[in-house]
């Protein structure tokens, strides 16, 4: 093996007069940064392992850790810095393709941050939600034009089709049994059972021990079909049909073999140590009246009694696509920006391909209206979603709900490290490998996942009040709730909202 | 129709994005029939379109006029249709003129005001232009010039109708069980916007081409470019609109045979080409070379016709279907095979193409009652 | 097109259904309704185009279908026996769980895709992309026998299961025109009668000598397959068989940096 040209990232500070050679840290690390060496009677670290995860740092007892950023300057050139120059690096030692994890790291502008909420003063009154009703509940479907009643007898004629209620607008985003652990997977489904909501399967199946979950579980037909069979569908609350996801729009999935345990292998119905291979289109959807045609078939499958959900990354198109989905008998359309996670993605298309989910976002449920379809689906919007106020803002932009993945796994746990795609995740989520895996425990993680819900509502129903309605269906599409602060007027336009001050 | 873009691309989208179903039935021995069985043929496909666009191309059905230009125009007004009336009479011989006949049907919602008019080029043309270049010239000029008008026919002995419905219920509206040709072309389709305009639906055509397709072609912009070059104006925001370019480009103007232009369009993989024997890899690989703008890239089946001829086209890779069927001298094009055994159980056979592969039908005899040139016409 | 319209013969444990103008949907339910009961035999007559036959009915029963069904036969099935008297299009046996589906004719694009479980037999050709992703797990493998030759990308990504191509109906020195065979195929089997150049496969599988295993993998189907179209099962065996297997279980181990 040849030397590598790479510097360590990171450095381990280690406190040597607060160190008491425990050796917690060596067995919390799941990338085998620190070590015990035995003649020395020393703990040490190997640096260029590092990948801050911090793990180490919150479970050392006597805060003996900390990690810095390696201060390795390069000399200073705009174009050619520290991560373009290591990246090459990188690559030539290897001649593969970079993989990296979670959302897109880069600057794009995060329009969240560009908006912000009304609040009623005077001429109408806020609503102080802890004393008066405010109301959360989000049903998501598909809903006729008019209501349809024969007033004699007072029965109603029109025979909705099914609709899925939410207590509260969020929901877990699709993260695959082989990218997580299962007890991770079975973490977000309590939590979204006790917190009334839907959790999602990702591709990778739904392990036998959790159907009871059924009723808030969405399960994922994506194009590699793992583990996707009549009592898949049938367990499910709602079949989402994977097009894209935000990190990698536009390609395929691998999940290399040595994830495939026997327990993934038994869920995805694969040989266990095989890749996984996810194609990266659908091979029986090259076209839309394929894609409806891979709806319906869903629907026969299920007897027309659960909703389906078409999941696309947010792309230039992304108005047409949406438009193009709910006329092919869609349900739910799932949209998911540029800053949307994975567990690996090749790093040049994360951080290259699609476009931010509040544009996106903006210019469909703008194109659905103007078609006079918006009823016709629920759109649904993920990437990158932070706190409550991103939520707020998703819903006034015209979302009937979200999905959270990296939020939920930062909830359990997870610091955002960015090397999912290793599978040595020391936190235990992104990770197939038992004695890592035990780390997630799924009582306290789903209470941790209920706490951040129950937060969130709260924090939702002080926006709502604040702005005077006590019910979200108000603020969902009620654009006039929002102002733009440093957009240009492009951006303003296509966001639909005006300018702060006007 | 002089803003194409307000009807058609409202949202100002890269493109039109539309799928469909398609089906092509031609008789290669020149037997004249209407188009009862193909509207039963395209309904039996309903499920693959959305009702937003349905359309018909004939061959053979004016007989009467067989050397003049049969323009099908539709106006949204009749103003416009003055106006337009008075430039051609000002640039045509006008032989005949009329109302297309339809029929109220229940599914058809706001038409526009559809005439035909028989035409032949009166001394404007200027000496250096063939008849057919005239034509073309008009016609976009008409298409570019007026507001609220569109030329979408504009062949001869041939013509197309279309309209934002269901294709049968288009077929219904036109009456099209009273026409007899001897190839006939139907579209069902599914677009992304329901901005229905007539205009928009397939088949696109210009002089007797007539092309209709599914699938989206992901190399649009390229191909677009290059055609412009050529002199093609692309109103209709719709990649379909620049197959019918590529093939008036490649067959008419450059000469092509069909079965080089479609290896322009779907041409065989480099990997392919470096095992064929010398003087075919030169030819395909001169073909790629020089056309590589215009490699229609992305999933398609196109069926593209014109006088005496139906052609049948896929991608390199297959990713739109296209079955094939013959029974006696009938040759079959379809998305589906169970629209070609509706109306012909026993067919003597059926098959689909290998990707790239034109499947080709042609006139196989030159008898009385079918189309004929003008410049045939003057020779008997 | 309503359910009523459509007409049902029942005698015994057979039924027989005219699905002249039926709508896939009305259907598809009276087949849910029917299978409710006692029935053993269903018979479709004057089928053209309906879709998803055989899916959602969720337990064994034969299916025998005159006409052309429509895409997405036995999509998702899990259990019926459907013979088809005729051709069949594209996305049969699509995701199929169990069961089985004979088609006494040719069958087009993504035949058996995604298929987990249950034996599919076609009489002549299929179009492209068939087997494409067939997956197998213990002792769920699917079977896909085709008797005639296959266009493009035959077993792209099949992670599992039994793909025999026969070459029946190939003229004497006549070789497979199907290119990219087996691309990205990281398990299960293939076996091919008749002649493929190397430049037809994929560059992730490898022709193997078959051994005993194999014999008896081909003699079953083969036996089956005869059984289904009239065929004598020992001529067909005696031809000369190809076997291809995945160069490995991770044919894109080496594709990316860690």
């Amino acid at each position: 093996m040849l030397k590598t040209y790479l510097p360590a990232r990171f450095i381990v500070e280690r406190n040597a007069s607060r160190c008491i050679q425990c050796q917690v840290c060596v067995r919390q690390c799941g990338f085998d940064v620190h070590y015990y060496d035995e003649e020395d009677d020393e703990v040490r670290a190997r640096d260029e392992r590092c990948v801050a995860c911090h793990r180490c740092v919150v479970f050392c007892p006597t805060n003996a850790l900390t990690i810095r950023k390696n201060p390795l300057d390069y000399r200073e050139n705009f174009n050619w810095r520290g991560e373009a120059i290591e990246d090459i690096i990188k690559q030539s030692e290897t001649g593969g393709i970079l993989l990296t994890g979670m959302g897109n790291d880069k600057s794009y502008p995060i329009y969240w941050d560009k908006l912000v909420l009304n609040a009623s003063q005077v001429t109408n009154p806020s609503i102080d939600p802890l004393r008066e009703p405010m109301e959360l509940r989000t049903y998501l479907g598909r809903r006729p034009d008019k209501v349809e009643v024969d007033w004699e007898t007072g029965k109603l004629n029109t025979r909705l089709t099914p609709l899925v209620p939410l207590e509260v607008p969020v929901m877990f985003s699709a993260i695959s049994y082989g990218a997580i652990s299962l007890n991770v997977h079975e973490s977000l489904a309590r939590a979204a059972s006790e917190a009334g909501t839907l959790w999602n399967t990702g591709e990778g199946g739904l392990h036998k021990k959790l159907y009871k979950y059924g009723s808030n579980t969405i399960v994922q037909v994506a194009s590699g079909r793992f583990g996707v069979h009549p009592g898949y569908l049938d367990a499910a609350r709602v079949v989402e049909i994977k097009i894209g996801q935000g990190a990698k729009p536009g390609i395929g999935g691998h999940l290399p073999g040595e994830k495939v345990s026997a327990e993934v292998a038994a869920t995805r119905m694969i040989p266990m140590g095989t890749d996984a291979l996810s194609p990266a289109p659908h091979h029986d959807i090259y076209s839309i009246e394929d894609l409806s045609q891979l709806i319906y078939a869903l629907k026969e499958a299920t007897n027309y009694t659960k909703p389906v959900s078409v999941k696309i990354a947010a792309v230039h198109n992304a108005a047409a696509i949406a438009s193009g989905i709910v006329r092919a008998g869609a349900d739910i359309v799932a949209i998911d920006g540029i800053r949307g996670a994975t567990g690996a993605a090749p790093k040049i298309i994360r951080d290259n391909v699609g476009i931010p989910i509040e544009l996106a976002l903006a210019s469909v449920d703008q194109r659905l209206r103007e078609e006079g379809i918006r009823n016709q689906a629920s759109v649904v919007v993920a990437g990158g979603i932070r706190n409550s106020a991103d939520v707020v803002k998703a819903i006034a932009l015209g979302a009937d709900a979200v999905y959270i993945g990296t939020a939920a796994l930062i909830s359990i746990g997870c610091h955002v490290c960015q090397a999912c795609y290793t599978g040595r995740c020391s936190w235990g989520i992104a990770t197939t490998d038992s004695y890592l895996a035990k780390r997630i425990n799924p009582d306290i993680a789903s209470h941790r996942l209920v706490n951040l819900l129950r937060a969130w509502s709260h924090e939702i129903k002080e926006m709502l009040g604040g702005m005077g309605v006590n019910a979200l269906e108000s603020l969902r599409g009620n654009r006039l709730h929002l102002r733009g602060v440093g957009l240009t007027d492009t951006e303003l336009e296509i966001l639909g909202v005006r300018m702060a001050g006007s | 129709m002089k803003d194409t873009a307000n009807h058609y691309n409202p949202y100002g989208d890269d493109k039109v994005i539309a799928a469909c179903s398609i089906f092509g039935m031609m008789d290669t021995s020149g037997r004249r029939f209407s188009g009862v069985d193909i509207t039963k043929a395209i309904a039996n496909m309903h499920d693959r379109g959305n009702g937003l666009g349905g359309g018909f191309g004939v061959y053979g059905i004016y007989p009467e006029h067989a050397d003049h230009y049969a323009l099908h125009i539709m106006y949204e007004d009749k103003l416009t249709q003055r106006d337009v009336e008075d430039f051609l009479r000002d640039n045509f011989h006008v032989a005949f003129a009329e109302e297309v006949p339809t029929r109220r049907a229940a599914a058809i919602k706001s038409p526009p005001i559809v005439w035909r008019y028989f035409v032949y080029p009166n001394s404007r043309r200027p000496a250096d232009r063939s008849n057919d270049d005239y034509v073309v010239e008009l016609v976009m000029k008409i298409n570019t010039g007026f507001r609220d008008a569109c030329v979408f026919s504009s062949g001869r002995n041939m013509g197309v109708f279309k309209g934002v419905g269901y294709p049968e219920e288009i077929s219904e509206y036109f009456r099209l069980e009273e026409y007899e040709g001897y190839l006939w072309t139907a579209h069902g389709r599914f677009p992304t916007n329901s901005k229905g305009w007539w205009g928009g639906a397939h088949p696109f055509s210009i002089l007797d081409w007539t092309v209709v397709h599914n699938g989206e072609i992901s190399s649009y912009g390229i191909n677009r470019r290059f055609l412009e070059m050529f002199g093609y104006i692309c109103t209709m925001h719709t990649d379909t609109e620049v197959v019918a370019y590529a093939v008036d480009l490649l067959l008419r103007r450059h000469g092509l045979p069909i079965e080089a232009a479609a290896k322009v369009m779907a041409p065989p993989l480099w990997s392919h080409i470096d095992r064929l024997p010398d003087n075919e890899q030169a030819l395909y690989k001169s073909l790629r070379q020089v056309y590589s703008s215009l490699l229609l890239n992305g999933p398609f089946t196109i069926i593209v016709a014109h006088e005496g001829e139906m052609i049948g086209l896929t991608d390199r890779i297959r990713l739109r279907p296209l079955t094939a069927g013959v029974k006696g001298d009938v040759l079959y094009l379809s998305s589906e095979e169970s629209a070609i055994r509706l109306i012909c159980p026993d067919l003597d056979k059926t098959w689909t193409p290998m990707g790239g592969e034109p499947i080709i039908g042609r006139l196989k005899t030159n008898k009385e009652g079918k189309a004929v040139t003008i410049e045939e016409c003057a020779v008997a | 097109m309503n359910p009523t319209a459509t007409s049902i013969e029942r005698s015994g444990t057979t039924v027989k259904i005219d699905a002249s103008g039926v709508y896939y949907r009305d259907l598809n339910t009276v087949l849910r309704e029917v299978v409710t009961g006692d029935v053993e035999r269903i018979d479709l007559v004057n089928i053209c185009g309906q879709r998803y036959i055989g899916t959602d009915l969720g337990r064994e029963v034969e299916i025998n279908i005159h006409g052309t069904p429509g895409n997405d036969l036995g999509a998702f099935m899990d259990g019926p026996r459907i013979n088809v008297y005729g051709n069949a299009q594209d996305g049969c046996g699509n995701t199929m769980n169990e069961g089985e589906i004979v088609i006494h004719g040719h069958a087009g694009d993504i035949t058996g895709f995604s298929m987990r479980g249950g034996k599919i037999f076609i009489r002549d050709n299929v179009g492209y992309r068939v087997g494409i992703h067939m997956k197998q797990y213990l002792s769920k493998v699917p079977s896909l026998v085709i008797g005639g030759t296959a266009q493009d990308f035959l077993g792209e990504y099949m992670a599992g299961g039994i793909l025999v191509v026969l070459g029946l109906n190939l003229r004497a020195g006549e070789t497979h025109k199907a290119n990219f065979i087996g691309t990205g195929m990281h398990a299960g089997v293939m076996y091919i009668r008749g002649s493929v150049e190397r430049h037809q496969l994929g560059k992730e599988v490898g022709i193997v000598e078959l051994n005993a295993q194999d014999r008896e993998n081909l003699d079953l189907l083969v036996a089956e397959f005869a059984n289904h179209f009239g065929y004598d099962a020992k001529e067909i065996l005696a031809g000369d068989f190809i076997k291809l297997l995945p160069l490995s279980l991770r044919p894109y181990g080496r594709l990316y940096a860690y």
